[in-house]
Parts: structure tokens; C-alpha cells; sequence
């Protein structure tokens, strides 16, 4: 009679979310592409002009650099960019702005003085930070996808070598006297499975546009923006440091996440990770990060958690120097040199500090909005509206919520593992039934319409019920959306659009070896011409546009510890960047699903293969 | 004849020491006897050596990189780098594919240095190590025994054929008995320019990749298996290759029987016969430019100017320190020295300024120029 009454909770439920997803996708998808002039600003960057007057805000929704009037918040220029600009700097003369545009590979060149775009270069794989050299030589641009840095001539554009840096390679930033180029990234380095994460801040000398140091950063993934003082004495990057060996289902024990910085430098001594949580809360997604003049302030934005972080230098250094060992997940430690929290609006990302300190800027990129603040108070004094749709839709809703940290304490949210709306590239074990047991690995969640049903065990067949039942029991653990929220965010991931895809030319055409990869994928018959049964052929599990046939099969991949060998087919779409690979992310690269973990020839027949034609195959898998 | 011809120029030497009023070092006697007509003036060394017993993770040293004031040494256990006086080695644990760092090459645009091993080919990039295998990436073959790095792309030599890595875009080409002339797949050296690409491949003579068309092309011993050279300077000396050097258009190729320089037009062999190589085993050999270059043998270090030759060695006999020097009659001098590389077996070699490195059987042996 129990399990009856359940059940017909469940189903009720069920229906009653269901209608509610009905709507919300009515409501968002009956609408027409929205305008120029409808588009969100999204502000995601802020540079100050050299005398403080102008206001540079990169508008990641917009597409757009506008220029502010820095104390009144009006706007004098609005300077259209590439797509999706992720980063943007001035020029070491400060005559020039350089804007990476993430989506089309390209770095915009605008005129300071006319505001025109001067000159629009190609830069690599999703290019997401640009800065040019103090000799206004070479121009270093951070490239996502690429995992490098890519080396241009300033003046011509033309690109002269790429630098090997961290997976995910995002931010830069120049040291004060241009001796050194620091980068960070925001998915972790590649790390023996079931370890801990690591990830680097790389080290570039730009007069010789040579890496110099790697700045291991041991349980850490997902890195932003890094700072240094004027003096050149301390750096602080913003992180961070994920407990994924553990089940998340221990959210109330603090086992999910930590947010921190990773301080370095002459001031410190040594790389010490320093976190910014409390016992009781927590404070997502730091981003953002700037040292006042006088390095007495650290500033820190919290993308999960709408507000900013004041730390006390002096305090901070002290306690590092009483605590040789690490206390990276002391959450104790922050109520030693904490010294504020300030609100701002939602999803605060880039930051930038006037030249007395007096100010700081704080760009609030999902409510479309600058905070100011009084550094000498601590409190915001100013809020600048961006121009932008003034009702608030279904689909910028639940993009507040994918990015607001709404798990017990504020621990975080579905940002910290999809970063930017992707993913996180590390293994959790999710749930809560044994230490190392289910072991899943993190999936890019773009243009997944069509890939139903979701969870590596093909558990759950809609998106409501991915994003809402799920989440809320084992990841949120005290906190549930409403109906109305959880359709907004259904909404929104379900609007996330694929990324352009590198590896395949824009025409669609495949190279030779693409080609005959792609032969491989579809062919029925083996290389000794016996007939593949429809089971073991590639393109019957990966069937269909986006690579899945939604079915759930036994491939020979499941190990002792999970509690089911039916693995969901996964998508295959922009599959060269989400590396490793298999349920459990135990296949390092493509490669290794048939090297190592297909001896049986039950994941496709590929044993008969020889190494060029498996090449092939996973040159036309990246394809896709 | 020849002991009374070196006694000889002892004794000038001698006699110019006396007239000078200055000590008798040997080295200052070396320097003298280059000055003495008819002893053609070639390069000198000192050299210093290297072993376990001087920070060296292992003595067996294959390959030898300099770059600036480092200097990296594959071993047979890890990949050793000298700098500020001071040998830091990388080993499995730290990354590296395998303990045996059969070849080197440096990046020279970003300063990355490639290491292939006997398990898999290695990137060192400012400390951090990324390791490619057969298994977990394109790479055709585990066992590297050539890698040469031109523009964004990585050429390798394996025991399964040749490799490319484009490492903007993370693409493997891989190159065989399949799509190209290659009749073995034992890819021993190859050396990259912007032209052209050459792969010593061994039993399979001498191939060449043309960068503009893509085409391959294939270089054979006119004698072909016949271990006698009938036709001397009419092609490849030898189809066993060993390793292989192109520079300023011409290329220089090593092999187990014989060494072999060609210029795009007319070939030129090398034998111990009627030249000064030491020995026709030759492990490796370095192009300098068109008409000069350095091979190492089993049998010791040997310098060919255009003209003349000099070999530097540990006396096959005595296991002294000795130089020799063939002038262009076949006259043989022998000068005085009181270092040697540190064993006649010689594997790899590199050059820092004027001094030269050597990789050796026995220990690495940096030879400082002697002005």
C-alpha cells in the first residue's frame, strides 16, 4: 500500500513537473530569436582607461566592448566585437584594445582613440585572454581549447608559435614590469585516474615568449583569474579544489568543494593554498581577483555566491607564516583574514580597482550590471545598469539559477562542475553508496536535445528530472527548486548550443584520413571479411546526428566496482575536448578505449584495425 | 714511417717551445703543432666527462641536446639536465615514458625538449612532462628512436614506421610500409626542415618527404643487398641507415657500412679505405654545413672539414688519449692530447658555441674548444 502511495506521488509529480516543463519550453521556444537590441549584455570583463575616466565593460552577451563615462555610468561608444568575447586588455600603449572573441577564433584590435576596429585576427582555438607585451612586440593570446598560448607579431597579427600551457588555458596576466606572463586554466591537467587533481599557473617570460616555470597547484581544478601587485612580490589566483574521490553525497560534511586562492611570490616564499569558505558557508566559484596599491586588500568575486571577498594582506601572510602545513580545507582559517563580504549583483566576475584603490569596479554578469564599491567602506555605493531586455526571460532565469550556488551552505552549484556552461573534466563518485563506488565522469551538457535519457546509467529520461529530483536529492541536499525555477533551468540547458567544432573544416568537408575514419565508423564488415553484427558496428550504438542511439548497452567497460555493466550511449558531439573518456573517465584518450579497454572487441570491432586505420577512426571521431 | 713522421713534429714542436722561453704544457705543444706546414689546423678539445661518479644518472649515455647553457643527456636510466653546474634527472616518476632516453630534440621557437625512449615518446616543457605511447595516443610505435621538431610539428622515428604530431592540432600522421617506399619500418633518425624531411630507416636505405607536395621519395644503395660496394659514389652507401642530417641542402647519412653525403645532384661516400672515418660503423653523424661534418663510430669521434679528418679517442689499444689528424694525402699526424671523449663508443652528439657534447657508452663528455 506504501509503494502504491509513492508511486502515485511519483507519477503525479511527474505530471505536475512535466506540464511545467511543457510551459516553460513553450514560453521560451515560442519566442523569436531575440534582437541585437534584446540581447543581454552579460557583462563579463571591466578595464579602466589609463586616467580613469572611461569604463571599459566586455559584454559577453551583446557581443560587444561599451565605454563607459567611468564616474556616471553612461555610455559613450558601444564597439561591436567577435563572438562570445571572453577576455580583453589594452595595449602596453595603451592606444589599442584587444578583445578575444571565444566562438570564432578570432582577437578584435580597436583604436582607443576612434573606437573603430582596426583589425581582426585569427588566434587559435578559442581564444579567451589577450595581452600584449610592455615592448608592444608580441601579443600572447590564452587559448581554451588550443590548451596553449598562442604567440602573435603585435603589429601584423601574424601568428608566430603556440606555447604549451594548461588544459583549459583561459586567463593572463602580465606582472607589473613585464618580466613575466602568468596563465592560468580552467580544467585540470590529465592525472593517473582516481587521483587528485593538479593543475599549474604557467610561467612565461615574454621577452623571450619562452615558458619558464610551471606553478604546481596540487588539488586544484579550475583556475581563473591571477593577480599581482604592482611590486611584483605576490600573486594570488583564484580556484578550485573539488573533492571528487569522495562521494558528493556527503555535501553536509563539507565534502564537495573548497573555494581558494593559491597565493605565491617573494612575499610568501612558497605557492600556499589559502581558502576563502567559513565553517557554515561558503563562497562559490571564486573568478575575480585584484590587489589594491598598497597590497593591503585582496579582492575576490564569488560567481556563485553574489558578492566580493575583502581580505586582509597582512593578516593573510601572517597566518600563512604560523601554518607551515597546508590548510587548504581549514575552513576555519578565513575568519583570520577575512575582513568583509559585500553583496553585489548576480554572478559577479571581473573586477578592476581605480588607480588610488578608492574604487572598485564589479562587473555582475546576469543581472547586467556594474557594482561600485567603496573600498574604504567595504560597501556598494554605486550599481550601474547596463542597457539590455528589460523583462527578465525564462531562459536568462534559469542561467541565474545553473550559475547561483544553491547546494546546502552555498556550497555550490551546477557551474562548479559544468564550468562556463561545460564541464569539469574529473571523475565523482556521485552517490551515496560506497566509497569508490559508481565512479561517473563529468559530461559536456551542450545541444542535448535529442541525447535523452541522462546520467551515465541512462536513469533518468528527462532533463526535469536530471536537473531537479536528482540534483536536489544527492547534490543540493537541503534545498529544492521550485516548479517554476527548475523549468527555467531546464530551459536554459536545454538552450545551450554546440560549439563550433575545430577539428572539422568549415565547409564540412573531411580530410582523407577523416574520411576514411569515418568509412571505418559506418563499415559492417571487418578487415577479414566477416560480417560485424549490428550490435558491434560503431554507428549502431552512435547512431544519428548527434551520435546516440539513446539506448543503454553492455560494452565490456563496466568494472567490479559499479553497480551496473548498461552503460547510456554517450553523445559524441565535441568529443575531442572533453577528455577522458568511458563511464568512469578511465580511458585517458580516444586511443585507449580500444588500446586498453576493448580486448574483447565487445565496444566495436576494432581489434582488427591496425594502428593507422585506429587513427583514422579517432580523427573522424573528432570531427564530430 | 708514420712514427718517424710524428717524432718529427715532436721534435719542431719541442724546438719552437725552447725558442719561445716558455713552459712545455701540452697544451701550448698543441697549439704550436697546428701552425706546423703540412698538419692541417683542426678543431681541439678538452675534454671533460661525466659519469655516475659525477652526478650522472647512468653511464650508458644515447643521446646528447644542448640548449643554451643547459645540456640534456638521455640515459639509460632517465633524462638527465645539467645547468649551473648541477645534473637534475627525470625519471618514470616524474613522467618520463620510459627509464632508456634513446633521442632528443629540442623545440627551438618554445624551448620544449623531446625525449623518445624505449616506452613511448616524452614532451619536457618547462618542467612539466606529457607523455605519448602507442596506447594512449597515435604515436605508431613505443620504442623512438628518432625525433626532429620543425615549425608545429613533431616528426618521430619508431620501430613501427615512421610519425608526424601536429601539435596545434593534435594530429597523428603516421607513415609505413602502407602509404610510403618504405620496405622495413624500422625508422632509425630523422631530420627535419622546412623543405624537406629525411628518415633513416634501417635496411631500408634513405627516404625523403617533400613538405610543398606530400610525396615521398626513396634513396637505395645501388648495390642493394650486396655487402660489397661495387658502385662506390652512385648512390646511399648502405641500406642499414643509422642516422641522418640535413643541412643547407645536402644530407648526411650514416650507416652501419660506411657513411654517405648527397647534395641534391652527385653523391659521395665515405669508407675507412680512402677516408679518415674510423670506422664504417657509425652510429651518428651531424652536418655542420655543405661541406663539413662530425660522425660517431664504435671506434671513436671523427671531424671531416671538406679536406681533411680528425678523430678524437680513447688509443684503441692503450685507451689514451688520442687525436689524429688525415690531411687530404691520406697523411696521418698524430697530435698529442691529455683528454679524450670518454669511450670510443660514440652515440649522439651536440654542439654548445664551439665546444661539442658527446654521448659515449661509457659517460658524456663535454670537449671545451681549445682556441
Amino acid at each position: 500500500m506504501k509503494r502504491l502511495l509513492t508511486s502515485g506521488a511519483i507519477c503525479a509529480a511527474g505530471l505536475c513537473v512535466g506540464l511545467l516543463w511543457q510551459r516553460g519550453m513553450t514560453e521560451a521556444y515560442a519566442q523569436p530569436a531575440p534582437t541585437p537590441e534584446e540581447r543581454y549584455a552579460s557583462p563579463l570583463e571591466l578595464l579602466l582607461s589609463p586616467d580613469g575616466r572611461l569604463l571599459y565593460v566586455l559584454c559577453q552577451g551583446a557581443d560587444e566592448v561599451r565605454v563607459l563615462n567611468a564616474a556616471t555610468g553612461v555610455v559613450l561608444r558601444t564597439i561591436p566585437v567577435g563572438h562570445v568575447p571572453r577576455g580583453f586588455s589594452f595595449s602596453a600603449d595603451g592606444r589599442r584594445l584587444f578583445v578575444a572573441n571565444s566562438w570564432d577564433d578570432t582577437v578584435t584590435v580597436i583604436d582607443t582613440e576612434s573606437g573603430r576596429v582596426k583589425a581582426t585576427w585569427g588566434a587559435g582555438f578559442e581564444p579567451s585572454s589577450v595581452v600584449e607585451d610592455r615592448a608592444g612586440k608580441t601579443l600572447y593570446v590564452a587559448d581554451r581549447i588550443g590548451n596553449d598560448i598562442a604567440v602573435l607579431d603585435a603589429a601584423t597579427g601574424e601568428e608566430k608559435l603556440t606555447l604549451e600551457a594548461g588544459r583549459g588555458a583561459s586567463y593572463l596576466t602580465l606582472s607589473g614590469d613585464g618580466s613575466r606572463l602568468y596563465a592560468t586554466h580552467v580544467y585540470p591537467n590529465p592525472t593517473p585516474h582516481r587521483t587528485p587533481p593538479k593543475s599549474e599557473i604557467t610561467v612565461i617570460d615574454p621577452t623571450q615568449a619562452r615558458v619558464v616555470d610551471r606553478l604546481t597547484l596540487p588539488d586544484v581544478a579550475g583556475v581563473f583569474h591571477v593577480a599581482i601587485s604592482r611590486d611584483g612580490r605576490l600573486g594570488v589566483a583564484a580556484e578550485l579544489h573539488p573533492k571528487n574521490l569522495v562521494p558528493l553525497a556527503h555535501v553536509e560534511h563539507g565534502w564537495a568543494f573548497v573555494d581558494t586562492l593559491t597565493v605565491f611570490g617573494a612575499d610568501v616564499g612558497r605557492s600556499v593554498e589559502v581558502p576563502l569558505d567559513e565553517l557554515d558557508r561558503y563562497y562559490a566559484l571564486p573568478f575575480g581577483v585584484a590587489i589594491s596599491p598598497d597590497k593591503s586588500r585582496i579582492y575576490v568575486t564569488h560567481g556563485g555566491s553574489d558578492c566580493v571577498t575583502v581580505i586582509d594582506t597582512k593578516k593573510m601572510l601572517s597566518y600563512i607564516r604560523a601554518h607551515p602545513e597546508t590548510f587548504a580545507e581549514d575552513l576555519s582559517a578565513s575568519a583570520h583574514y577575512v575582513v568583509a563580504r559585500v553583496a553585489v549583483g548576480k554572478n559577479p566576475r571581473g573586477l578592476v580597482l581605480s588607480r588610488d584603490g578608492g574604487r572598485l569596479y564589479v562587473a555582475n554578469r546576469l543581472d547586467d550590471s556594474i557594482s561600485v564599491l567603496s573600498t574604504r567602506e567595504n560597501r556598494v555605493i554605486q550599481t550601474i545598469r547596463l542597457a539590455g531586455p528589460e523583462k527578465v526571460s525564462a531562459l536568462r532565469r534559469g542561467e541565474q539559477t545553473f550559475y547561483h550556488a544553491y547546494a546546502f551552505q552555498g556550497q555550490f552549484g551546477c557551474s562548479n562542475c559544468h564550468i562556463d556552461s561545460t564541464f569539469d573534466g574529473l571523475q565523482w563518485d556521485l552517490e551515496p553508496d560506497g566509497f569508490g563506488k559508481d565512479i561517473v565522469d563529468n559530461r559536456l551538457i551542450e545541444d542535448l536535445r535529442g541525447t535523452e535519457p541522462f546520467k551515465w546509467n541512462g536513469g533518468n529520461p528527462t532533463l526535469v528530472k536530471e536537473c531537479g529530483i536528482r540534483t536536489e536529492t544527492y547534490f543540493w541536499r537541503s534545498q529544492n527548486f521550485d516548479d517554476l525555477r527548475l523549468t527555467d533551468l531546464v530551459v536554459y540547458v536545454r538552450s545551450l548550443p554546440s560549439r563550433p567544432n575545430r577539428f572539422r573544416a568549415a565547409n564540412g568537408e573531411l580530410t582523407p584520413a577523416q574520411e576514411r575514419g569515418r568509412v571505418i565508423f559506418n563499415r559492417v564488415v571487418d578487415k577479414l571479411g566477416q560480417p560485424i553484427p549490428r550490435s558491434n558496428q560503431c554507428g549502431s550504438c552512435h547512431s544519428g546526428p548527434k551520435g546516440t542511439s539513446q539506448k543503454s548497452f553492455d560494452v565490456g567497460t563496466g568494472k567490479a566496482v559499479d553497480n551496473s555493466s548498461l552503460f547510456d550511449t554517450p553523445q559524441l558531439m565535441s568529443l575531442a575536448l572533453t577528455a577522458p573518456y568511458l563511464h568512469d573517465g578511465s580511458a585517458k584518450s580516444l586511443e585507449e578505449i580500444w588500446t586498453v579497454y576493448n580486448p574483447h572487441d565487445r565496444h566495436g570491432r576494432t581489434n582488427d584495425l591496425t594502428k593507422d586505420e585506429l587513427n583514422d577512426l579517432v580523427e573522424y571521431l573528432r570531427t564530430r | 714511417m708514420r712514427r718517424a713522421a710524428i717524432i718529427g713534429v715532436w721534435l719542431a714542436v719541442g724546438a719552437m717551445g725552447l725558442a719561445g722561453q716558455t713552459a712545455a704544457r701540452p697544451v701550448r705543444r698543441v697549439h704550436a703543432l697546428a701552425q706546423v706546414q703540412g698538419v692541417p689546423a683542426m678543431p681541439r678539445f678538452r675534454f671533460e666527462n661525466f659519469t655516475t661518479a659525477n652526478g650522472l644518472p647512468n653511464d650508458h649515455v644515447f643521446s646528447v641536446l644542448v640548449d643554451g647553457d643547459r645540456v640534456w643527456a638521455g640515459t639509460d636510466n632517465g633524462l638527465a639536465v645539467y645547468e649551473n653546474g648541477n645534473w637534475k634527472t627525470y625519471t618514470t616518476a616524474d613522467g618520463l615514458a620510459q627509464r632508456a632516453v634513446l633521442t632528443l630534440a629540442l623545440d627551438k621557437r618554445t624551448g620544449d625538449v623531446w625525449a623518445g625512449t624505449m616506452g613511448g615518446l616524452s614532451r619536457i616543457s618547462a618542467g612539466r612532462i606529457d607523455t605519448y605511447t602507442q596506447l594512449n595516443s597515435g604515436l605508431s610505435n613505443d620504442v623512438v628512436y628518432g625525433v626532429s621538431v620543425e615549425g608545429e610539428n613533431v616528426w618521430v622515428a619508431t620501430a613501427a614506421g615512421a610519425c608526424r604530431l601536429n601539435t596545434r592540432t593534435g594530429q597523428w600522421s603516421l607513415y609505413n610500409e602502407r602509404n610510403t617506399p618504405m620496405a622495413e619500418i624500422w625508422a632509425y633518425a630523422v631530420s627535419a626542415a622546412p623543405d624537406k624531411v629525411y628518415y633513416a630507416v634501417w635496411g631500408s636505405g634513405l627516404l625523403e618527404f617533400n613538405q610543398k607536395t606530400g610525396a615521398w621519395d626513396k634513396w637505395d644503395d645501388p648495390d642493394g643487398e650486396n655487402e660489397m660496394v661495387v658502385l662506390k659514389d652512385q648512390g646511399l652507401i648502405h641500406e642499414i641507415t643509422t642516422s641522418v642530417s640535413y643541412v643547407d641542402n645536402v644530407v648526411w647519412v650514416a650507416t652501419y657500412f660506411g657513411d654517405s653525403h648527397y647534395d641534391g645532384r652527385n653523391w659521395h661516400n665515405f669508407l675507412t679505405k680512402d677516408s679518415g672515418l674510423p670506422s664504417n660503423f657509425t652510429n651518428t653523424v651531424r652536418g655542420i654545413d655543405r661541406n663539413r661534418a662530425w660522425f660517431g663510430t664504435d671506434k671513436g669521434l671523427a671531424y671531416y672539414d671538406g679536406t681533411n679528418w680528425a678523430v678524437y679517442r680513447p688509443a684503441l689499444d692503450t685507451g689514451k688519449p688520442e687525436m689524429t689528424v688525415r690531411d687530404a694525402q691520406g697523411k696521418v699526424t698524430e697530435i698529442p692530447v691529455d683528454t679524450a671523449p670518454a669511450h670510443n663508443y660514440i652515440l649522439g652528439l651536440d654542439f654548445q658555441g664551439r665546444d661539442i657534447w658527446v654521448a659515449t657508452a661509457k659517460g658524456l663528455s663535454h670537449g671545451i674548444y681549445q682556441p
